[in-house]
Parts: structure tokens; C-alpha cells; sequence
């Protein structure tokens, strides 16, 4: 049966289920956040800013149980590959990691300094952590989207390093993350 | 010539015995910009956005021991509205919201002022906003320190009543239909309460 000692061979249900999850989230709430800051002032920006906002928070608490999850629970052991692979998926794991709170913490903040704080589903006020201030608000708006940018970049390196293992090292890396609907 | 003197003074002698003393007696009170404030919180998807109006004027006829032979009118520049945000800053004065090309004013005239207890007030009056005008009834606390009295309230308005926010923005779960107005107002010569 299972050892706590032996690294297992795939990771467990919960990380698949989040990180899948927060894959989506992320990848839906990019998508949203470059499509309305275009847009005029109109009822379907605001309920896309609202959203937006409101997936932010989501991904940042998911992020956290994913985080305790993550250092509570052992991954599979890395794939057999060069260090500085290794090396470099680790980084970006890191990186993935760092950004999951950076980004999230920054669009809230910026909510906050623009004096739109954020009420989670219309009905949940959250506390600001930053003072009302246009100064501020202006100086944390670029770094969310620079950051979540930053994101995007890592999160292309991330699926380029796993599509890589899966079709030209066929070493089954991916098969430790992918959902196994029917597995004996 | 010597008619007509006879004639003003038969006036005036008139209008003195008819006018009621509080009335004939009251100075306007003179608002004063610095410390003064008029404050309006929206709620944009149960978020509370707040805006406040730079250049409003007032004409406060009070004796604070006769509130019922008072007057308050208050005139209030739309185009001095702000959130202190640029993107809602500009759509203000918009057709949809304050129209101020068209409404460059908005308006407060009191109808009946009666006192609510030791500094007290509720002032009714009728508020114009877009040209539409409803009837409003506003709480007011005075307080009264050196030469200067300070009035503060707040009370609420439906913002669709006056259509500000039409087309696409009836929708209150969009846009709260309440809109909350907050006011504080520092005045000079108001007779002591």
C-alpha cells in the first residue's frame, strides 16, 4: 500500500482538481483582463471588471489551499532528464507559484487605491489593504497587467516543457497531472 | 412725489406688521467653501462608489429657534461632480447621467422646515435634478462652535426618479437605484440655536 517515504507516481486528485481548475481560471481571467480594458464605459464592462475581480480573489484562495497542499503533500519524483531541465521546471514551478498571489494581490490592491473595492459576488465586501489614492492607483495598475503578462509567459514555458515531454520524450510526465477519469 | 413717499412708507409699515419678527429679523447665513462638502455614494454591482460635488451655493434664511419661518435653497454645479476617477469622471456629465450641457444645475428648495429635537431639523423640500423634481424630506444636526455652524445629513434619493442612468442602466442590479447623499455644510452668521 502506500508509503509516506516512496514518492507516488502521480499527483493526488487534489492537485489535479486545482490545478486544473486554477488553469482554467487563469487562463479565462487573462482573457477577460486584455478584452475589457478596451472597452467603453457600458454595463458589460463593468459586470466583466466585476467578474474579473471576483475569479481574482477565487484564484487567490484556491491558490493558497493549493499552496498548503502542495507543501503538505509529495509530488512524483522529477522525470528523468538533464539538471538544468529539472532546474528550470522547478524555477517556473516557483515562479507559477509567486505569481498565482503577486497578481491577484496587485489587481486588488489597484482596485482599492482606484476606490472600487472589491465586494466579492455583489454581496461580500473585502477590506482594502491600501489607502484610497490615485497616485498608487496609477503606479499599481501596470504592474498587474506586467505581471499577469509575466504569468502568461511562464505559463507558455510550463505547457511548452510538458508538451515536449509528452511528444518528443514520451517519458508519461503528463499523465502524473492528467485527470484519470477511469483509472483502474 | 410727496404720494408716493406716503405710499412707500404705508408699504413698509404694512409688510412690518404682516411679516412674522423671526422672519424680518433673519441674516442669511453664508456658506463657507473650505470644510464644506456634498457627497453621493452609488453602488455599482454592491460596490459603493462615492462622488462629491465641488461648486454648490446656498441660501440659508434660518432662525434656529423659528426653523418654521426658515428657507433653504441650494444650487449645485453638475459639472462639478467627481469620483476621482477619470473613466467615470468623464461619463458624468453624459446625457445618460447628469446631462449637464443640458442641466448645468441641480436644485434644492425647501418647503417646510421643522425642528427634530435639540439641533435638529427635518427639512422637506423639493429636489430637482435633470430637470425632474421630487419631494425629499432631509434630516439635518447642527452644531454650533465659535462663530461657525456646521450642518451635516445624509439621506437617500432613487437616482431613476430624476432618470439619471437611463437606457441600459435602469438595470439596479447593475446600478443601485438608491443613491446615498451625505452633506456637510459650514455656515457663518446662523443665529445661535
Amino acid at each position: 500500500m502506500k508509503n509516506a517515504t516512496t514518492t507516488p507516481a502521480r499527483y493526488t486528485g487534489v492537485a489535479i482538481t486545482l490545478h486544473w481548475l486554477l488553469a482554467l481560471m487563469i487562463v479565462g481571467s487573462f482573457g477577460v483582463g486584455l478584452y475589457m480594458v478596451d472597452l467603453p464605459f457600458s454595463p458589460q464592462r463593468l459586470k466583466l471588471y466585476n467578474w474579473h475581480k471576483w475569479a481574482g480573489v477565487l484564484i487567490l484562495t484556491l491558490s493558497a489551499a493549493r499552496l498548503l497542499w502542495r507543501l503538505t503533500h509529495r509530488p512524483p519524483a522529477d522525470a528523468p532528464m538533464p539538471a538544468w531541465q529539472a532546474r528550470g521546471a522547478h524555477a517556473a514551478h516557483l515562479a507559477l507559484y509567486a505569481l498565482f498571489f503577486a497578481v491577484p494581490l496587485l489587481g486588488w490592491a489597484y482596485s482599492s487605491a482606484a476606490g472600487f473595492p472589491i465586494v466579492l459576488f455583489g454581496v461580500l465586501p473585502l477590506p482594502d489593504f491600501v489607502p484610497v489614492s490615485r497616485e498608487l492607483a496609477d503606479a499599481l495598475k501596470p504592474w498587474h497587467g506586467w505581471l499577469a503578462k509575466g504569468l502568461a509567459a511562464v505559463v507558455v514555458l510550463h505547457v511548452a516543457g510538458a508538451l515536449k515531454h509528452h511528444f518528443i520524450d514520451r517519458d508519461g510526465l503528463l499523465r502524473r497531472m492528467w485527470p484519470a477519469f477511469s483509472r483502474n | 412725489m410727496s404720494t408716493r413717499l406716503i405710499r412707500l412708507a404705508l408699504a413698509a409699515a404694512l409688510i412690518g406688521a404682516v411679516m412674522p419678527p423671526a422672519l424680518a429679523q433673519a441674516q442669511p447665513a453664508v456658506l463657507q467653501a473650505a470644510g464644506s462638502e456634498i457627497a453621493f455614494t452609488t453602488r455599482q454591482m454592491g460596490v459603493p462608489v462615492e462622488g462629491k460635488f465641488a461648486k454648490f451655493s446656498a441660501q440659508v434664511m434660518l432662525d434656529p429657534k423659528k426653523p418654521e419661518n426658515g428657507s433653504v435653497v441650494f444650487t449645485i454645479d453638475t459639472g462639478s461632480a467627481r469620483f476621482g476617477s477619470a473613466e467615470l469622471d468623464a461619463e458624468v456629465p453624459k446625457a445618460t447621467w447628469l446631462n449637464v450641457p443640458k442641466f448645468p444645475q441641480a436644485s434644492f428648495q425647501s418647503t417646510a422646515i421643522k425642528a427634530a429635537g435639540p439641533g435638529k431639523f427635518e427639512v422637506a423640500g423639493k429636489l430637482t435634478i435633470k430637470g425632474m423634481t421630487q419631494n425629499v424630506v432631509v434630516p439635518v444636526q447642527v452644531v454650533q462652535a465659535g462663530a461657525n455652524s456646521t450642518a451635516t445629513g445624509n439621506f437617500s434619493i432613487k437616482r431613476l426618479a430624476y432618470r439619471v442612468g437611463d437606457g441600459e442602466w435602469t438595470d439596479t442590479s447593475l446600478l443601485a437605484d438608491d443613491v446615498q447623499v451625505r452633506f456637510k455644510l459650514v455656515l457663518t452668521g446662523l443665529a445661535p440655536l
